[in-house]
């Protein structure tokens, strides 16, 4: 078994799971092979030798999506349409997560947990400054509201960090201007990156960095939340596992934080979820099997979901035990529309979302608009399948 | 027979070495260019990824992100080289002359060679960040604005210009200059006194003892520096990694990009034509290099 999460959260909610593999399939032996450290690089970068050499582990963790376009190509991983039906298929999880994940008509993977990506965090110490009430409807709207905010004297309304979050904060954008079917349509072969709702969006995005902090590509997450949990700025733009970092400062839901969809994506769930496979040639496929069906059962999604902080990707698992802000991820997966994540593996391949991450670090340097489309137009044309 | 008895035990020795260093270094050389040159198709489209032949290393030079690279990589190189010389060769004389406390200063120069890149470059990432301002500043800039010289405060490599790659040569520098001290010093020291005190009976001013005299006696440990700076910077990943992420367009260098090409671009074939040029350019510098010291060596015997 093989992942990189190897401390924290993450790490909990994996000795949940073999505990309680331990119990369901005593005749398995469980042996963990996580390798720790830089979200996951450096042990894709082992696992990427391991497949190489024909030595693969009986499961491995992967991005659902796309980014297992690359083990696919390589002819690494087998369909597991059989454990998704016998889970119970579009019964258990949402039909369009399913329709996300299918590679030319098979499924690779069994998703354990899900995320969103697109959630503004917010401190309303600060906002009242400016004296917001309301969520913004828009993009346009946001804005106008980082307006007031600097003009009440916080210098910088909103936070980034590092290149990936960048990304991230792009795609929310992306999805705001296009709307989710324009831009789910963006990932197809020939899609066009030069329309009218692109320019509009990274035109959007070049004035939101106006509003942000100085980040270098190498930031990571938790240094731009920090700033809105200490009230140095009043919005960061964050997947969820953020709630952990608010947690940990001892902050209260909806007192000293709010959260809510970036503005234009109401009723969209910007998602990104982890997932399971079954690589070719693995030495004991009866207990990968096992694995998968644990891992995709309303039981083993339930405990490792609680430990983790995530959301099930079944829909079918009862939100009553979780905390308030998983509860309303958990009604909105049910309810909203699903848009893949680009920064997370969700709609692109790893190539794919190493090109666009590099034009959106040249982007940040250089701030030049028709440089990001041009480069955003050919990283869509290398990699699109 | 007796001909064979002198050169078949020293031939026995080194045969181990001779054979592992032919595998693993110069057999792997070769396995690297020939996977550089091979032609791959993409498994679902089947679309053309690499053309194959001499087409895979004219595709990368004349790719403007390739480009930058090589870019990034001169200008690091040329600052990262000249400040770690000045500074090695300043420290070295100041400590030469006998200053009181020697050993701390050497120990203290020295110390952050024992730190590796990594630990530096966490460190390092925090010290050159790019946010300036009251608000903001934190690191170096924090620092500049805390000293009243708000004026000094620098984007550092996060900057868009071309030359933001002297930047990153600042962590490099302070890095590797106790060492270079240390060589220089070292040859300092291979000096008998004699030569000094002949040269101040003789009339010799502090500057000209060290410009005719010293100098001159350290050029080869100076030439030996250069060398090994130079392929030094050439390679370096494991700094810019640290400090800069992994997707950093802005601080991308030849091998930061081999990474890219060979992990999430799962491009082998491109990362090792990418190699086989990191290697041309590590050649062109020291094998003139080896090619001058066998001939000095030589000519010594």
């Amino acid at each position: 078994m093989f992942t990189w999460w190897a401390d924290g959260s993450e790490k909990v909610g994996l000795d949940a799971l073999q505990a309680l593999f331990k119990t369901k399939y005593a005749s398995d032996t469980f042996v963990n092979l996580a390798v720790a450290g830089g979200a996951g690089s450096n042990a894709k970068a082992k696992l990427a030798a391991d497949l190489q050499n024909g030595n693969p582990p009986d499961s491995f963790q992967g991005h659902a999506g796309a980014e297992l376009q690359d083990y696919i190509r390589a002819d690494q991983i087998e369909p597991v349409n059989d454990v998704i039906q016998g889970l119970g298929g579009s019964s258990v999880f949402p039909q369009n997560l399913l329709d996300l994940l299918t590679v030319q008509g098979n499924i690779y993977s069994v998703p354990s947990n899900i995320h969103r990506a697109n959630v503004v965090w917010s401190n309303p110490a600060v906002l009242k400054k400016a004296n917001i009430t309301a969520e913004p409807a828009d993009i346009d709207a946001w804005l106008a509201d980082m307006q007031k905010l600097k003009d009440a004297g916080v210098a910088t309304p909103l936070t980034i960090g590092g290149t990936w979050t960048q990304v991230q904060l792009f795609e929310t954008v992306l999805i705001a201007d296009l709307g989710v079917d324009e831009y789910t349509k963006l990932f197809a072969a020939g899609a066009n990156w030069e329309s009218d709702g692109v320019k509009k969006a990274v035109a959007h995005y070049t004035k939101l960095l106006g509003y942000a902090n100085t980040a270098s590509d190498g930031d990571d997450w938790p240094g731009a939340v920090d700033a809105v949990i200490d009230g140095k700025a009043a919005y960061n733009v964050m997947g969820d596992w953020a709630v952990a970092e608010f947690t940990a400062k001892g902050k209260k839901d909806s007192v000293d934080y709010t959260y809510f969809a970036v503005p234009g994506t109401k009723g969209v769930f910007d998602f990104l979820a982890d997932s399971f496979t079954l690589p070719k040639g693995a030495k004991n496929p009866g207990g990968s099997k096992d694995w998968l069906n644990l891992i995709g059962s309303a039981e083993g999604q339930k405990a490792f979901n609680l430990a983790k902080g995530s959301i099930p990707a079944r829909t079918d698992v009862a939100p009553t035990d979780f905390p308030p802000y998983q509860q309303t991820a958990m009604a909105s997966f049910k309810s909203d529309k699903i848009a893949p994540s680009i920064a997370h593996g969700a709609a692109v391949s790893q190539a794919w979302n190493s090109d666009i991450s590099s034009a959106i670090s040249k982007f940040y340097g250089s701030k030049n608009q028709a440089t990001l489309i041009a480069d955003l137009v050919a990283a869509a044309k290398k990699n699109a399948v | 027979m007796r001909r064979l008895r002198n050169w078949a035990p020293g031939l026995l020795l080194v045969s181990p070495s001779i054979i592992l260093v032919g595998i693993f270094v110069y057999g792997l050389i070769g396995q690297n260019i020939a996977t550089s040159l091979a032609q791959t198709k993409d498994r679902i489209t089947g679309r053309v990824t690499n053309p194959g032949g001499l087409a895979n290393y004219t595709n990368l030079l004349t790719d403007d992100r390739y480009q930058h690279a090589l870019w990034n990589l001169l200008v690091l190189t040329v600052v990262f080289m000249t400040g770690t010389m000045l500074f090695g060769l300043l420290w070295a004389v100041l400590l030469e002359r006998g200053v009181t406390g020697e050993g701390v200063f050497r120990s203290i120069y020295l110390f952050p060679m024992a730190i590796s890149f990594v630990a530096a470059g966490v460190a390092w990432r925090w010290l050159l960040s790019p946010a300036q301002g009251v608000d903001q500043a934190v690191g170096l800039n924090q620092l500049f604005l805390k000293l009243g010289m708000p004026w000094l405060q620098s984007k550092w490599w996060s900057d868009s210009g071309s030359f933001n790659m002297a930047a990153m040569a600042i962590p490099a520098i302070w890095q590797l200059s106790g060492y270079i001290m240390a060589l220089f010093l070292a040859g300092f020291r291979g000096i008998s006194d004699d030569q000094r005190e002949a040269a101040r009976v003789d009339g010799a001013s502090e500057w000209q003892l060290y410009r005719y005299v010293l100098f001159p006696q350290v050029s080869p440990v100076a030439l030996s520096a250069l060398i090994i700076l130079g392929h030094m910077s050439m390679k370096m990943f494991d700094l810019i990694y640290s400090i800069a992420g992994a997707n950093s367009y802005t601080a991308e260098v030849p091998a930061t990009f081999m990474w890219i090409q060979l992990f999430p671009q799962s491009n082998p074939t491109g990362a090792a034509a990418n190699a086989t040029i990191i290697l041309a350019i590590v050649a062109v510098v020291v094998v003139p290099y080896l090619i001058y010291t066998n001939r000095t060596e030589k000519a010594g015997r």
